[in-house]
């Protein structure tokens, strides 16, 4: 059972708060949020750390709620369970939010596209860009806003990190790092 | 009246005083599902209104699913607004909450409604 230790060791170096691996359900999503909130008051945060660190977790979440792909199905990839990845860590006073999912390497282009454009606008573009989406009148039919990464992105105030791995066999595995300065 | 949840915000909506109080957090997955409740009141509402319609609105934290919902409850205030009501919102945030403050701010540039910006200690 050393691949335990492993494990541990690894979470334990890059100062992870709170580690989760498995499906995102709605009660998951308010568990995990209570516990990230009253981890925040025992550090003491300032409110407007704490309110970000917050803001961009449930942003996160819900991504991976509303878009995990539950549709994919590939042979030998018995540990594919819809589930998801999510860690939260923090380095001298700032945050990390981490998350890792399974998406249709078809999908990749498109995400990686939306990703750059958000990576490309300064604070006073993506707040414009915000209000135009906000405004838009549109709904995607998951009933979501388009708005998560703008959001995210707004919030955090830092280029959005993010890889995409191919993992053969039309799936890869998307990686995403938000950042949260003191 | 709705009571607050984890997830959800306390809406508390006095017909009769004109008065529509948002108060809490507004993250739910389905945030339309929640919102069409308050959609259904300012729709019977605008049949009779009072002179003055004011809203508060004390958030927290609201995800963006429920910012086009926001954004929806305002459109439909603005169509109320200089018919037999005027209406008026008062946009809460806490100290030093810029990210709150300008999400009042996005709104009021989108919305044709008067909005009064008041800062508070804590919601």
């Amino acid at each position: 059972m050393n691949n335990i230790y492993d494990i541990f060791q690894k979470l334990d170096e890059k100062n992870i708060l709170l580690s989760f691996k498995g499906m995102i359900t709605p009660d998951l999503l308010t568990t995990i949020l209570q516990i990230m909130e009253s981890k925040l008051e025992s550090y003491d945060e300032k409110p407007k750390v704490k309110k970000k660190v917050f803001n961009v977790l449930v942003e996160c979440l819900q991504n991976l709620y509303h878009h995990i792909d539950k549709d994919i199905v590939i042979e030998n990839q018995k540990t594919y369970d819809k589930s998801a990845l999510l860690m939260i860590a923090r380095n001298n006073g700032d945050y990390q939010v981490m998350t890792g999912n399974y998406i249709e390497s078809g999908s990749v282009e498109v995400l990686k596209q939306r990703l750059d454009f958000v990576n490309s606008l300064n604070r006073d573009e993506l707040k414009s860009y915000y209000k135009e989406v906000l405004n838009d009148g549109m709904r995607s039919d998951k009933g979501t806003a388009g708005l998560g990464m703008v959001d995210i992105a707004r919030k955090s105030g830092q280029k959005l990190g993010y890889h995409f791995l191919d993992l053969g066999s039309n799936l890869s595995f998307f990686s995403l790092t938000v950042t949260i300065v003191e | 009246m709705l009571e607050g949840s984890a997830k959800t915000p306390k809406v508390s909506f006095v017909a009769s005083e004109g008065s529509l109080e948002l108060k809490g957090r507004s993250i739910p997955e389905n945030s339309i599902e929640f919102y069409k409740p308050l959609n259904d009141w300012i729709d019977s509402y605008g049949n009779s209104p009072k002179s003055i319609t004011s809203v508060d609105i004390k958030l927290e934290y609201f995800n963006t699913s429920s910012s086009k919902c926001i954004l929806d409850l305002f459109k439909q205030l603005e169509k109320l607004n200089n018919g037999d009501t005027e209406v008026k919102i008062n946009w809460y945030f806490e100290e030093d909450d810029e990210d709150m403050e300008e999400a009042g701010e996005d709104y009021q540039a989108i919305i044709d409604l008067p909005f009064n910006m008041i800062e508070i200690e804590e919601i």
